[in-house]
């Protein structure tokens, strides 16, 4: 009897977990049909901060830029909405790509000079500059300055007749960004420079001595999350129809809670984020009534994750069970056979 | 490859070192602990940034070009302590080295007519290796570059004995087709034996120059430890 060993990059939980996904994801598509307006509404919100989650993600737990200052892009994408709808007479639609394209842009000066700072001072960095976009935006006052603005109605028309058809875009294109996010970080990481980016995590001067230019890699990382990140940012407020400076360049909604999901869910795996944002949103929905000590166990919660799974619940459930529903890797798989 | 002139005007752990290395010859560098051996390979990697002009490599300036664009010209280093990526597999360690893109034989079948054991070890995560294993991975993720010089730091350190010899034994089938090396190494007979001229360092200079096979052990332990 010999033992032959066969390589492969899928596994029978992936391809249950792919099955499985498919059929949750038509669901989700039909959702407009079966949910009610709060509960579309509620999902639509969900499949947002699993964007933004996923993309904190791929920038942190991927590329070591570990910044908390991503509320600068989600609110530059928002303000974009109102800008280019109003002012430009753009289409959202057409609104809302261009403000990618926007947030791209206006990344690449920001990473010029946030990628001269390294660690807690590249964080503090992000940080300040996010507070800069918001005192920046809080001056235009064709934009309503610090008080904020409205998306008027005749563009909130534009998108959809009836309320419920609106609705039902703006939850489908919630939707349709957190596949697209959650899929190109999938299909990223599973390229060469994908590789790339785990060789920099793993070691960086290693790396660079294989001829990986890490300054590159990462500014792509940083250009191509902020881009998108501006893109969620326009979606989540053309949900809320309302843009003001502290609301839009909030540090707890699009960052700290972003952070908390991707800590408690698992930094580092694509998994992570997804569990995360729904374990946030299940504390959320049940504890959102008890007002500040809702706040007092999320912050409780971290804390005994960090301490006790410091790679978040899908790392316990991964060290437990052997499980990747996203593979990333190979796997030898022992195939026996009889004879010879 | 017309010739590596390397010369370190003053910084802390060299001073002002002058040595050269010919198209496919192998050079060890011996030396204490603290006699700057290391610096000297990082330098050349590119991980520490010179002048321009303090190395050239085939006539052109490298000393002040970024770790990666060193990579690109064709030198490879093998790190010390190995410093493979541990969440990486064995395969995909040595796809990363092969990412310069330059032409050359060395490929992941070469690598593994080499050392045959990664090969049956290549799904494996890197981390999972034996000490000698992982050596293994760090060279042939090195050679995977196809490099005109090969730098190695401290290739037999925290090894077995048998180990080393087997690492060593390999070194031949990899420097023998024209590839330069640069051989960093505190067991100096095994560096003695597998170079063809050697430097010895000391407190950042150069000690003793010499082809390996006229030195006298007399002369290198003087030039190793400072003795008068």
């Amino acid at each position: 009897m010999s033992v032959t060993y066969d390589v492969t990059r899928s596994s029978q939980a992936a391809r249950i977990a792919a099955g499985l996904g498919a059929v949750i994801l038509l669901l989700l598509i039909a959702a407009p049909w079966w949910a009610g307006r709060a509960e579309l509404r509620l999902i639509g919100e969900i499949c947002l901060f699993l964007s933004l989650a996923s993309l904190w993600n791929l920038m942190a737990g991927y590329a070591g830029l570990v910044s908390v200052g991503q509320q600068a892009y989600v609110g530059f994408g928002g303000y974009m909405l109102f800008a280019l709808t109003i002012f430009g007479g753009l289409h959202p639609l057409a609104a809302i790509a261009l403000a990618g394209v926007l947030g791209a842009l206006v990344s690449v000066p920001v990473a010029a000079l946030i990628f001269r700072l390294r660690g807690a001072y590249f964080a503090i960095g992000t940080w300040v500059m996010a507070e800069v976009f918001r005192l920046s935006f809080a001056q235009v006052s064709a934009l309503g300055g610090g008080s904020g603005t409205s998306l008027p109605t005749d563009i909130v028309r534009s998108l959809a007749e009836g309320r419920a058809a609106r609705e039902a875009l703006a939850y489908w294109l919630a939707l349709a960004a957190s596949v697209l996010v959650v899929a190109s970080v999938y299909l990223f990481l599973r390229s060469r420079r994908g590789l790339a980016l785990t060789a920099i995590r793993d070691n960086e001067l290693a790396a660079a001595s294989l001829g990986i230019d890490i300054w590159r890699t990462k500014f792509v990382v940083y250009v191509v999350t902020s881009a998108l990140t501006a893109m969620v940012g326009a979606l989540i407020f053309l949900q809320k129809l309302r843009i003001s400076p502290d609301a839009a360049f909030s540090v707890n909604d699009w960052t700290a809670f972003v952070i908390f999901i991707v800590v408690i869910g698992g930094i580092g795996t694509i998994e992570g984020p997804i569990i995360g944002t729904l374990l946030f949103f299940a504390l959320r929905e049940t504890l959102a009534d008890l007002g500040t000590t809702y706040l007092l166990v999320l912050g409780s919660v971290a804390i005994v994750v960090m301490l006790k799974a410091p790679k978040g619940v899908w790392g316990l459930i991964r060290s437990r069970f052997d499980l990747e529903l996203f593979p990333l890797g190979f796997r030898v798989r022992r195939t026996d056979q009889k004879g010879a | 490859m017309t010739g590596l002139d390397a010369f370190y005007g003053d910084f802390q752990a060299l001073y002002g070192l002058d040595l050269h290395l010919d198209a496919g010859e192998v050079l060890a560098i011996i030396g204490a602990n603290g006699a700057g051996k290391t610096t000297l390979l990082r330098s050349i990697a590119g991980l520490i940034r010179n002048r321009p002009e303090a190395i050239r490599f085939r006539g052109s300036p490298v000393g002040a070009l970024r770790a990666d664009q060193v990579a690109g010209l064709g030198i490879a280093l093998v790190p010390e302590g190995r410093q493979l990526f541990p969440s990486l597999s064995v395969e995909e360690n040595l796809i990363i080295g092969g990412r310069v893109g330059r032409k050359g034989p060395w490929s992941l079948d070469a690598v593994y007519r080499l050392f045959p054991i990664l090969k049956e070890r290549r799904n494996q995560a890197s981390t999972s290796l034996s000490g000698g294993q992982q050596q293994m991975v760090a060279i042939g993720r090195a050679l995977m570059a196809n490099p005109d010089l090969i730098l190695f730091d401290e290739i037999s350190l925290g090894l077995a004995p048998i180990i080393i010899r087997d690492i060593y034994a390999a070194l031949p089938g990899i420097v023998g087709d024209g590839m330069s090396a640069i051989l960093v190494e505190q067991d100096i007979s095994k560096a003695l034996s597998v170079s063809s001229r050697v430097y010895c360092l000391q407190e950042g200079r150069v000690s003793l120059e010499g082809a390996s096979d006229a030195l006298l052990r007399e002369a290198i332990s003087r030039a190793y430890f400072g003795i008068a």
